[in-house]
C-alpha cells in the first residue's frame, strides 16, 4: 500500500516536471538565472524595493534547484549529526529562508550587470559538477559564481555557491559551530530565528 | 612625511602585542580576535557616520556611467602592478597581457577613462603584494583588522603597505590633486562596496566571523587565481 502511494507520487513529481531530470546544469543555471534577472528588472513593484515580491520571485524560480538539506548539513559539519530529525528540519528551514533572503539581494544587487555563462567542463558521465558564471564589473576583475551541482532523481540541484572564490556554505561552518558549542543545536536553532524575524521587520 | 603614519602603525603593533592574551576557544589563525573585534568596532563607527554616508550621496550624486568611467581610471592605473606582480609569480604573459591593457587603455581609452582592452579580449587581472608572497609560499600569518582598511592578515597587510609604496598616484602633485584623487579613490572605492555590505549585514549572524572566515577564503582563492586546490567539505 505504501509502495504504491510513493510510485504514484514519484510518479506525479516526475511527470510535472520533465524538463528538470534532463536538462544539462549549465543550461540551467542559465535559464533560470536569466529568467530570475529579467523578471526583476521589469517587474514594477520589485523596482520599487519590494523585498516581499522579490523574494516570491526567487522561491517560485530558484528554490526548486537548490538542496537545502545537503546545504545545512555541509554548514553545521560534525554537529549535523548530533540533531534529531525534528531539529533538523527546522534548521534547514531556517537556514533555507536566510539563504533565500541573501541570494535575493545579491542577485538584485548585480541585475544591471552583464552575465557571462562559461562553458561547462565535465565528462558526459559526472553527476558532481561545477557551473561557472562570471559577472562583470568596470575596474575590476570579473566576479565569479560558481555553482556547485549535484545529479539527483529530480533533475541537477545546487548545493554550494561560490562568490568570488568564498563558499556560502563553508562561511557559515565556524558561526554554526561556535553557537552549537555554546548553546546548543537549539540555540542555533533560535539564533537563526532570530535573524530571519530581524530581517522581516526590515 | 611619512613620519606619523610610521609611529601609529607601531604604536598599534604594540597595543596589538600588549593584547595577545590567551583566552578560550581561539580560532587558530586570529590569535589576535579580542583586540581584532576593538578595531572592527572602531571601524564599523567610522564607516556609520563618515565613509558609508558620503559614499551613499556619491553613488546617488554621480550617474553609473561616471562611476564606471572613475573605477576604470583607477583600475588603469593599477594595471602597471598588476603586471609586475604576475611577473614576479612567474607568470609572464598575464603580465605582459596587463601591461597591453594599460598601454591601450592609456591611449585609446582615454587616460584609463574607457576599457576598451576588455572588449579586444585582454582580460582584466588581480593581483598585489599580498597576493605574490602567498605564491612564493608566505604563509598568511595571523589575522588582522587594519584601522580603517579593514581585514587583512600579516602577510597581506605587509603587501599592501608595498602596493601602497609604490603605486604611482602619490608622486602626483601639486599635493590638492593627489589628496583629491585619494578622496575620489576611497569614496568611489566604498561605494561599490556599499551593496556588498548590505548584504554581509542580511547573512550573517556574527558580522566579524562571516567577515573574517569570507575574507581568509577570497585571499586564498585570489592567491591560485580562482582554481585552489579544492577542500571538499565532507559530508558528516
Amino acid at each position: 500500500m505504501k509502495k504504491t502511494t510513493l510510485l504514484a507520487l514519484s510518479a506525479l513529481l516526475f511527470s510535472a516536471h520533465p524538463a528538470a531530470a534532463q536538462e544539462a546544469p549549465d543550461v540551467l543555471v542559465k535559464t533560470v538565472t536569466l529568467e530570475v534577472v529579467d523578471l526583476i528588472t521589469k517587474d514594477k513593484e520589485i523596482k520599487a524595493g519590494s523585498r516581499a515580491k522579490l523574494v516570491q520571485v526567487i522561491e517560485a524560480k530558484v528554490l526548486p534547484h537548490f538542496n537545502f538539506t545537503a546545504m545545512t548539513a555541509l554548514a553545521m559539519g560534525q554537529s549535523w549529526n548530533k540533531a534529531t530529525p525534528e531539529q533538523k528540519k527546522q534548521l534547514t528551514e531556517e537556514f533555507k529562508t536566510l539563504l533565500v533572503r541573501t541570494y535575493a539581494s545579491a542577485l538584485a544587487a548585480y541585475s544591471e550587470q552583464k552575465f557571462d555563462f562559461r562553458p561547462l567542463r565535465a565528462r558526459p558521465g559526472d553527476t558532481d559538477v561545477t557551473v561557472n558564471v562570471r559577472v562583470m564589473q568596470p575596474g575590476a576583475q570579473p566576479v565569479t559564481l560558481d555553482y556547485s551541482m549535484e545529479k539527483t532523481g529530480s533533475g541537477w540541484k545546487v548545493y554550494d555557491v561560490m562568490v568570488g572564490g568564498v563558499s556560502l556554505v563553508a562561511n557559515y561552518r565556524t558561526e554554526f559551530a561556535n553557537t552549537v558549542r555554546n548553546s546548543g543545536v537549539d540555540g542555533l536553532i533560535r539564533d537563526l530565528q532570530k535573524k530571519n524575524s530581524a530581517m522581516e521587520k526590515k | 612625511m611619512k613620519c606619523p603614519v610610521t609611529w601609529l602603525a607601531l604604536a598599534w603593533l604594540l597595543a596589538l602585542a600588549g593584547c595577545a592574551t590567551t583566552g578560550e576557544e581561539r580560532d587558530p589563525r586570529d590569535p589576535f580576535e579580542g583586540f581584532n573585534r576593538g578595531v572592527y568596532a572602531f571601524n564599523e563607527t567610522f564607516d556609520d557616520y563618515l565613509a558609508k554616508p558620503v559614499a551613499t550621496v556619491y553613488r546617488k550624486a554621480l550617474h553609473v556611467e561616471i562611476r564606471n568611467r572613475v573605477s576604470n581610471f583607477f583600475g588603469n592605473i593599477q594595471d602597471i602592478f598588476i603586471g609586475v606582480n604576475n611577473v614576479l609569480q612567474g607568470k609572464f604573459e598575464d603580465g605582459v597581457n596587463d601591461w597591453a591593457r594599460f598601454a591601450f587603455n592609456t591611449t585609446w581609452g582615454l587616460l584609463g577613462l574607457h576599457d576598451i582592452a576588455t572588449d579586444m579580449g585582454l582580460e582584466k587581472h588581480n593581483e598585489d603584494f599580498g597576493q605574490t608572497f602567498g605564491r612564493w609560499g608566505v604563509p598568511p600569518g595571523p589575522y588582522l583588522i587594519l584601522p580603517f582598511l579593514g581585514p587583512s592578515t600579516v602577510r597581506d597587510g605587509t603587501g599592501t603597505a608595498v602596493d601602497w609604496a609604490v603605486q604611482p598616484v602619490g608622486e602626483v602633485r601639486p599635493i590638492e590633486l593627489r589628496n583629491t584623487l585619494y578622496g575620489l579613490y576611497f569614496v568611489n572605492t566604498r561605494s561599490e562596496l556599499l551593496d556588498a555590505t548590505r548584504i554581509l549585514e542580511e547573512a550573517a549572524l556574527d558580522k566579524y566571523l562571516f567577515t573574517r572566515d569570507a575574507y581568509l577564503q577570497r585571499r586564498r582563492s585570489l592567491i591560485y587565481d580562482g582554481q585552489p586546490p579544492r577542500e571538499k567539505l565532507e559530508s558528516p
